[in-house]
């Protein structure tokens, strides 16, 4: 199918994006690399008045070392992090999980910032941004808010981004060495979105384990009783593997999600979780 | 009603255009290059798939505002190109296509893994591939392609690089 029909705008700075933005009052939509929005639109599931292509404005795409941070252009493409031209504070979570998405011809173009505004709840970056503990920068005409990602993912779809705001910029901790990952992502083929998708981080410096699920239908899921298991353990043998296993079920209990599963999704879930944990423990 | 400019297959070209045009379609219909073709318009099937700048990129969820300045080529613009005719003889020995709607679409990805990764091997091409769907083939005659357009273009310096 094709789009209805749309204004289309390219403004030269962020300043103009964002009185475009706050004068279209909800009216605008902001594209980015439009690999969400296009097929959104090409399906006429959004019919927006106004399209305002930030694509090309270079104070998105900038990187920026501070002595506790990392900030990333929130316009940085998938393929820009798969290639290694962004530092990885992580030291690899960052690159597999970017070269996962989709396909080359899609991580060419869509941006970070772009797939956390989009919120699919089966998407990569949200899980991984979670686990990372990472804030978003989001800028108006009112002022410039910093709010964790967490927090900032109100449900599938949904985000706490108001009708005015972008999201300028990703801040991750720098890590420095300390943090230990494990990542297990299960889709059909390569680049898919995943069935089940599996992050683990922890960070013994900051006294931080982190697991995060996400499946088909459900937004990514913090798992509490899944990171104090997996903080437990100081070394990965196959008697954690059952361990894990219960803890997951627990904390999909808790979030009431395991009565709606399938014995398949929950036998996904429980395994990209212990792939994704035994793998942080062996790092 | 938006005016752009681009460079398409070497050449500078003027359109004006509604703004939900897609570069797809601004490419088939406006200039008649009917070369890049449109399977399911939403990013999954790969059939669209050209060089923006150099890089492979789905033209169907691009809109040709946004491409206003680029630099497109298709699969009309490889004249002269000497990997691109490996990649060519390669698909014809191997079998590489059938009906031929996906071809557009498949080159581009190939030229893409025969520049990017010299060192790419079979799992990997699989993998690269994985984003353009062939209903015809099965895929082996592509891989076999590729993997062959790899070795002719790289010869000695392949199986020594990481992929």
């Amino acid at each position: 199918m094709k789009p209805g029909k749309f204004a289309y705008v390219r403004p030269e700075s962020i300043e103009e994006a964002l009185r475009l933005l706050a004068d279209g009052a909800g009216r605008g939509r902001l594209l980015a690399g439009g690999q969400s929005l296009g097929p959104m639109l090409n399906l006429r599931l959004v019919m927006p008045e106004l399209v305002i292509d930030i694509g090309r404005l270079t104070e998105l795409q900038r990187v920026e070392n501070t002595s506790d941070e990392m900030i990333l252009g929130a316009g940085l493409c998938h393929a820009d992090i798969e290639d290694g031209r962004v530092t990885d504070v992580t030291h690899g979570l960052l690159q597999r999980v970017a070269s996962g998405i989709a396909y080359r011809a899609v991580r060419n173009r869509g941006t970070l910032g772009g797939s956390l505004a989009h919120a699919d709840p089966a998407a990569d970056w949200p899980p991984t941004m979670i686990a990372l503990d990472a804030a978003l920068d989001l800028r108006s005409v009112r002022g410039t808010r910093r709010i964790q990602v967490a927090d900032f993912l109100t449900g599938p779809l949904t985000t706490a981004l108001a009708d005015d705001e972008i999201i300028t910029a990703i801040r991750l901790p720098r890590f420095d060495g300390t943090l230990r990952w494990g990542h297990c992502k299960i889709c059909a083929k390569p680049g898919d979105f995943a069935e089940a998708f599996a992050v683990v981080a922890i960070d013994r410096a900051r006294d931080s384990v982190r697991a995060v699920l996400v499946g088909r239908a459900h937004s990514p899921t913090i798992m509490p009783l899944t990171a104090r298991r997996i903080a437990e353990i100081t070394r990965w043998t196959s008697a954690e593997g059952p361990t894990i296993k219960k803890a997951v079920c627990a904390d999909l209990e808790n979030v009431g999600l395991i009565e709606a599963l399938t014995f398949h999704d929950l036998a996904l879930f429980e395994t990209s979780m212990v792939r994704a944990a035994r793998e942080a423990l062996a790092a | 009603m938006i005016k752009i400019q681009i460079r398409l297959n070497g050449y500078p070209v003027e359109g004006l255009i509604e703004p939900r045009t897609s570069l797809a379609d601004f490419i088939r219909d406006g200039q008649r290059l009917t070369g890049t073709h449109l399977g399911c318009e939403h990013g999954v099937c790969g059939a669209c798939t050209l060089l923006v700048d150099g890089r492979p990129m789905r033209a169907c969820l691009m809109l040709a505002a946004s491409a206003d300045g680029c630099h497109i080529r298709t699969v009309e613009g490889y004249k002269g190109d000497e990997t691109m005719a490996v990649i060519h003889r390669c698909f014809t020995e191997c079998h590489a296509l059938q009906c031929g709607f996906c071809t557009p679409g498949m080159l581009a990805t190939a030229y893409d893994i025969v520049t990017r990764l010299p060192g790419a091997d079979r799992a990997r091409i699989r993998a690269e591939l994985s984003g353009n769907l062939c209903r015809c083939t099965g895929y082996l005659g592509i891989i076999a392609a590729i993997e062959q357009a790899l070795d002719r273009v790289h010869g000695k310096e392949r199986g020594a690089r990481p992929s």
